[in-house]
Order: C-alpha cells, then structure tokens, then sequence
C-alpha cells in the first residue's frame, strides 16, 4: 500500500519532448513507472524512446491509453492550460512539476480540478514516489527504499535530504510527496497527513514546512484531533529574513506571520517531535515506531 | 515586483479610477517647477520601494513652490530602509473629509484573491486589524467569475452610508480589481480612499506588488521595473536567474531550492556560525548560473568561507560541477570552498570535481560543520 500512487499507476508525461520532460520521462522508465503516454501537440504519431506514443492532446492519450495519472513539465505560461486539459480529459492525480506558474492562474484552476474530482500535486514541486513501485516527478529514484514512513514537504530538495537520510539510516517510505512551495497548489499537509493515517502500510510521518503561510499549523491542530500514527516536524528558515513574497497584508488575512517559531511551538503543542535540522528525523522517528 | 506610487496611480489612472494629477522630480528645482504649476498646497511624497515613507520623513506637505523645493531637496537626500530615494511625486493636497482602506490581495488560505476594506483608512491597515479587526470585511473574489456588482456594493456599504458615494466607491473597486487582474498582482492597496469635503470619493496612494511570475506575459508592467531603487546585489543576482539575499555572516553559501537553502543556513547557524546570504540557483541549472553565483559571493569581502550544497533532482550535479570548474578557472578563489553533492548525475560531477582538484562530500552535516570551521579561521580543507 501507499498513498495516491501506486505500481498500477498509467501515467502520460506532458512536455515529453522538452529539455526536462524527455530527461525526467527517460528516468521515470527507468524507474519502473508505467508511462503509457506522450503529449507533445504536433508531434502526435511519433514515439518517444521507441517505447511510448506520443499524442497531440491528454483527451487523445486518455482515450488510447485508459491513463489515470499525468505529470507536467510544460513552461510556466502553458502550465495553467495543461493542468486544465488534464484534469477535463478524465485524469485522477495530476502532477504539476513546473516552476514560474503564475498564481493568479492557479485561481482558475483550483476550483476547476475540485470540480472535476481530480487531485493536483503541485505546482512547483517535485512530484512522488512510492518507492519500489512508481515515481511520478523529478524525486530521484536511488535515493529511496520501500518501507513504512510517509514523507510530506514543501520544498523539493530538502525532501531529497530527508529522504536520503532516513534510506541510508535504513528506515524505508511508503510514499513520499513534494506538495511544492506555491502560495496556491492542489493538494496541503493535511490532504497527505489523512492518506498516511488511513494507509495501513504508513507507520510514523516525516513533515518538512517552511516560514510563510499557515499550512503547517493547520497541520498540527490535524495531528493533534485526527492522528494516532506518530509525525515528526522540521520547519526550514529559522534564520531566514522575514519573507518578501506576501508582504504584511497576507499575514493580516491569514491572522499569522507565519515565523518560524510560530510553527514550532503549534507541531509542539500537537505532541509532534520537532527535528531542528534534517539529520533529526532518522532518530526521532526511530524512537516513535 | 515592487511598482512605485506614481506609476501604480498610472495604471489605475487608465482603468478610470479618480485621482488626482502628480508629476515626478527628481531634483529640488524640477519639485518646485511642477509645484508651480499646480498652485497652492502640493503634498512631496518619496516614491521608493518601503513600507512606513511618512513616519521616515518621506512625505511632507509644501504651501509654496520654494517650500516644495526646500524639501524635496530634504526627501531626496533620505534612505529610507536602506533604499536611497531618487523620486519624488509632487501632487496638489486634497481636501480630506474622510479616510478609507481598499486592497486586494492573494491568499493563500481560501486560494483566491481577496478584497479587504475599512472605513479607518490613512493609518497602518495592520494596526487596524490587530486592534479593530470588526473595522475590516474581507471578501474573497472567485476569479472565474469576476467581482460582481452585488459584491462591490457590499463593500461599498461597509465603507459608506451614502448611496451615492457607495457607488462611487463600488466602481473604483471593479476598476481597482479589473487593474489587479490585467497587470497580474499580488497585491493592489488604496490607502487611503478618500472623500473630500465636496462628496466626491478620491484614490490619494495606489500600491501595486506584481507576480514576478507574470512579467513574461506583462512586458509594458515589466519595463516599469526601477533598478535604481533597490538593492545592487539583488539586481546583479535577478538578471542571472538566482534568488538572492544578503546577510550579516561569513558563510557564503550556494544552495538549490528555497526549501533546503534555509535549511542550510539554520544548519551554519546550528553548528555556531553565520550565513552571508541566502543564494538559491533554483532547479534546471545550467554550468552559466552557478559562475554567476560564485562572482555574487565572492564580492562580499564579509565571506570567509563558501559553501555549496547540491542536492540534485532536476537540477544535474554535472552541471554545477562543471560551472564550479569554469568559475574558479576565470577568477581563482580566495578562501576556501566546501562542497556538497549528491543526486543527479552524482558520479559524473563527482568525477569531473576530482579531475580538477576539488573534494566533495555527500554528507550534509559534514560540509556544514568544514565550512563554518574554516570560516572561523580553522583547519585548510
């Protein structure tokens, strides 16, 4: 078991020709991943890797494949209309890989995914991996080993360093998840906190958050009333400056400054163990399963 | 992006929303010119990208065009937060009967952009809302549909008890949403709106922040950018496609990802040293950007020591190691350097840093502890 994907997963990478998405799409085979799909528009009928079709439009690939997971790597300014194709074409899990995403667009397509039942990952992020059984994303593969920690993070190479970390200390993932740094994105701590506390494979939980916003006290309150299975926090930026990309009215709506400290004392008022650096996780968690 | 006041003020200007004439000096003579011209009161307001211009001195009202020059020749001489003021707007003063607050800004919680307003405008909106926050209605705006009249209207009667002057303000708030969707905002304040003694309803200070995100598509907004007014090092670091901010440390320190760069520096932090900076070389990296990055550290005189921390996902190790090789090839290091690598691509980089004579670790905790050790004066690597 894991959570949102699995070895079953039929995955269509958009942008596969591009710089990154060919690059990614060659390691997601190698993986193991099952990519059954290409969209390039106008480069439908060729075949990338002498492997996978390559469609025009995801209904196209949809159709032909029966493709239930996409992951983008269009350029920022295509990626709104991407995540929309996606997610009208009848894809479940989307992921959006794609940094420079304009937010007032993700506005748009937030509620629309909603609308059409789909989960959107990202964007910004760096996709996931169940190890073992599928990557979707630019998480690199050797780095984890199947076992029974879930990973969550906002940023996409402390996610690495976490990971790598807890693999080389001998404590396996589940599943790991970059949900992506964006003021707006699909899918929060709290969506991937209630998918390992229902997965019975996922047996402690490794968090990783960041200053701005209130995600990660949100999470905390969701730790405390809703979570049985132990989680372990880390909170980047302790010695950052203050944060420039909301200024101060984003703090006045939100009712939060979202410091540091702030998320700090709310993981230790939910019981959660508290790593101060990413080297933390391997024995805190150890001591809690 | 930060835009200034006057050309926050243009761009309402053109959605219709009713403000009053300003010109922009940037000498004493040419405030006192444009004060001339006005007659009467003029307010000289210092256009620089900083919260809090008046309790700075940054804005002072001149009843005459030698006083307009006086001190415009005083606001032009000031920093404030650092930034040097080189602009001054110089506007007629208007006959303030009332003050209100209107912004929209982008929220992270509800996902939309939300319009926040107060009828106790003029001073600090986050005084306000610490102290009064039943003075505040905020209203989230679904950007599918649009703001709708029966919306405006709302915040309008919170605003105001007068129909007339609640419709006033109703179509300064489709205009102010209609400038904050097509200049791709983050962020749009009139502080204050104001209504004057004759009844009208007058924006006296526009703000506008933009998506960086959305210059590519908005190249008249992006032309707007003034490089003059903000800090040299971060210029230098945007134009090379790095995040960057400087810091009172010695660590310079080299990282990709926002996420694991401030890990790193709480880390220097932890095992008892100071980052210079916060240097993010972001992801699809290519060799150009991590020379750029080496020649941003290496003008601090404050670093002692340089640390690089790679954790490579889409971004390629080879590709670091090979900017490593070129930068210090062009202009040899003065103080030492401690790298960290693993991820993609790992054994080519590491391959390429042992044939030019550079060690690397794998261990993060290991070249952080080696790089605030030399930083301190310690051990040569």
């Amino acid at each position: 078991m894991s959570i949102f994907l699995d070895k079953n997963s039929t995955v269509i990478v958009q942008g596969i020709t591009g710089r990154d998405g060919s690059f990614h799409a060659k390691q997601m085979l190698e993986y193991g991943t099952k990519i059954v799909a290409g969209v390039t528009p106008g480069k439908g009928t060729q075949t990338f890797e002498n492997a996978v079709p390559i469609f025009n439009t995801v209904a196209d690939a949809v159709a032909a494949t029966g493709a239930n997971t996409s992951v983008i790597y269009v350029p920022p300014m295509f990626a709104a209309d991407a995540i929309l194709e996606a997610a009208d074409a009848g894809v479940k899990l989307i992921v959006a890989i794609t940094e420079g995403v304009p937010v007032l667009d993700m506005t748009r397509v937030y509620p629309f995914v909603k609308e059409k039942g789909a989960r959107l990952i990202g964007p910004n992020c760096p996709g996931l991996i169940t190890p073992g059984q599928s990557k979707v994303g630019i998480i690199p593969g050797r780095i984890c080993t199947p076992g029974s920690v879930g990973v969550v993070s906002r940023s996409g190479t402390l996610t690495y360093e976490v990971v790598y970390q807890l693999t080389r200390a001998g404590l396996g993932q589940s599943t790991c998840v970059g949900i992506g740094g964006d003021p707006i994105n699909g899918t929060n701590f709290i969506d991937c906190l209630a998918a390992f506390e229902a997965d019975p494979n996922t047996k402690a939980v490794a968090m990783m958050g960041e200053i701005g916003g209130t995600d990660e006290q949100d999470a905390a309150e969701f730790v405390k009333t809703k979570m049985k299975k132990p989680v372990v926090g880390f909170i980047a930026g302790q010695t950052a400056p203050p944060g420039r990309r909301m200024g101060h009215a984003g703090a006045i709506i939100s009712g939060s400054a979202g410091t540091a400290a702030e998320k700090i004392a709310a993981f230790e008022a939910a019981g959660m163990g508290v790593a101060k650096r990413p080297s933390d996780f391997v024995e805190l968690i150890k001591a809690r399963m | 992006m930060n835009i200034h006041e006057y050309q926050a003020k243009d761009i309402l200007r053109r959605e219709g929303v009713p403000i009053p004439p300003g010109d922009v000096a940037t000498t004493p003579e040419g405030a006192e010119a444009i004060a001339r011209q006005y007659g009467g009161t003029v307010v000289v307001k210092a256009q620089v990208h900083a919260g809090g211009r008046g309790k700075a001195g940054g804005v002072k009202l001149a009843k005459s065009p030698g006083e307009a020059k006086e001190l415009a020749a005083k606001i032009l001489a000031l920093h404030i937060k650092g930034l040097p003021v080189q602009k001054v707007l110089v506007t007629p003063a208007a006959d303030i009967a009332t003050e209100a607050y209107v912004g929209i800004i982008l929220d992270r919680a509800s996902k939309k952009p939300v319009f926040m307003v107060s009828p106790a405008g003029g001073i600090d909106i986050e005084e306000v809302a610490a102290k009064t926050p039943e003075k505040i209605l905020k209203l989230p705006i679904d950007t599918r549909y649009g703001l709708q009249p029966y919306q405006a209207s709302r915040l309008g009667f919170f605003l105001f008890d007068d129909v007339k002057k609640v419709r006033a303000a109703g179509k300064i708030m489709q205009q102010l949403y209609t400038a904050f969707m097509k200049s791709g905002c983050s962020l749009a304040e009139i502080n204050p709106l104001v209504t004057t003694a004759a009844g009208d309803v007058v924006a006296l200070d526009a703000k506008m922040v933009i998506d960086d995100n959305e210059l590519d598509r908005h190249p008249d907004i992006a032309a707007l950018r003034d490089e003059s007014a903000e800090a040299p090092s971060e210029v230098q670091a945007r134009n090379a496609n790095l995040t960057f901010i400087k810091l009172e440390g010695n660590v310079g320190c080299v990282v990709n990802g926002a996420g694991l760069a401030m890990a790193t520096m709480d880390l220097v932090k932890y095992y008892g040293g100071e980052p210079a900076n916060f240097l993010d070389i972001g992801g699809s990296s290519n060799p150009e950007k991590v020379v750029n990055a080496l020649k941003i550290i290496t003008e601090d005189p404050n670093v002692k020591a340089i640390l690089f921390n790679i954790f490579g996902g889409i971004t390629r190790t080879d590709d670091v190691a090979n900017g490593i090789v070129t930068a210090t090839k062009q202009n040899p290091l003065k103080v030492p350097i401690v790298i960290r690598l693993t991820g993609t691509n790992e054994e080519i980089a590491m391959k390429i840093l042992q044939e030019n004579g550079f060690s690397a670790s794998s261990d993060m905790d290991e070249a952080v502890k080696k790089a605030v050790e030399l930083a301190k004066g310690g051990k040569a690597a």
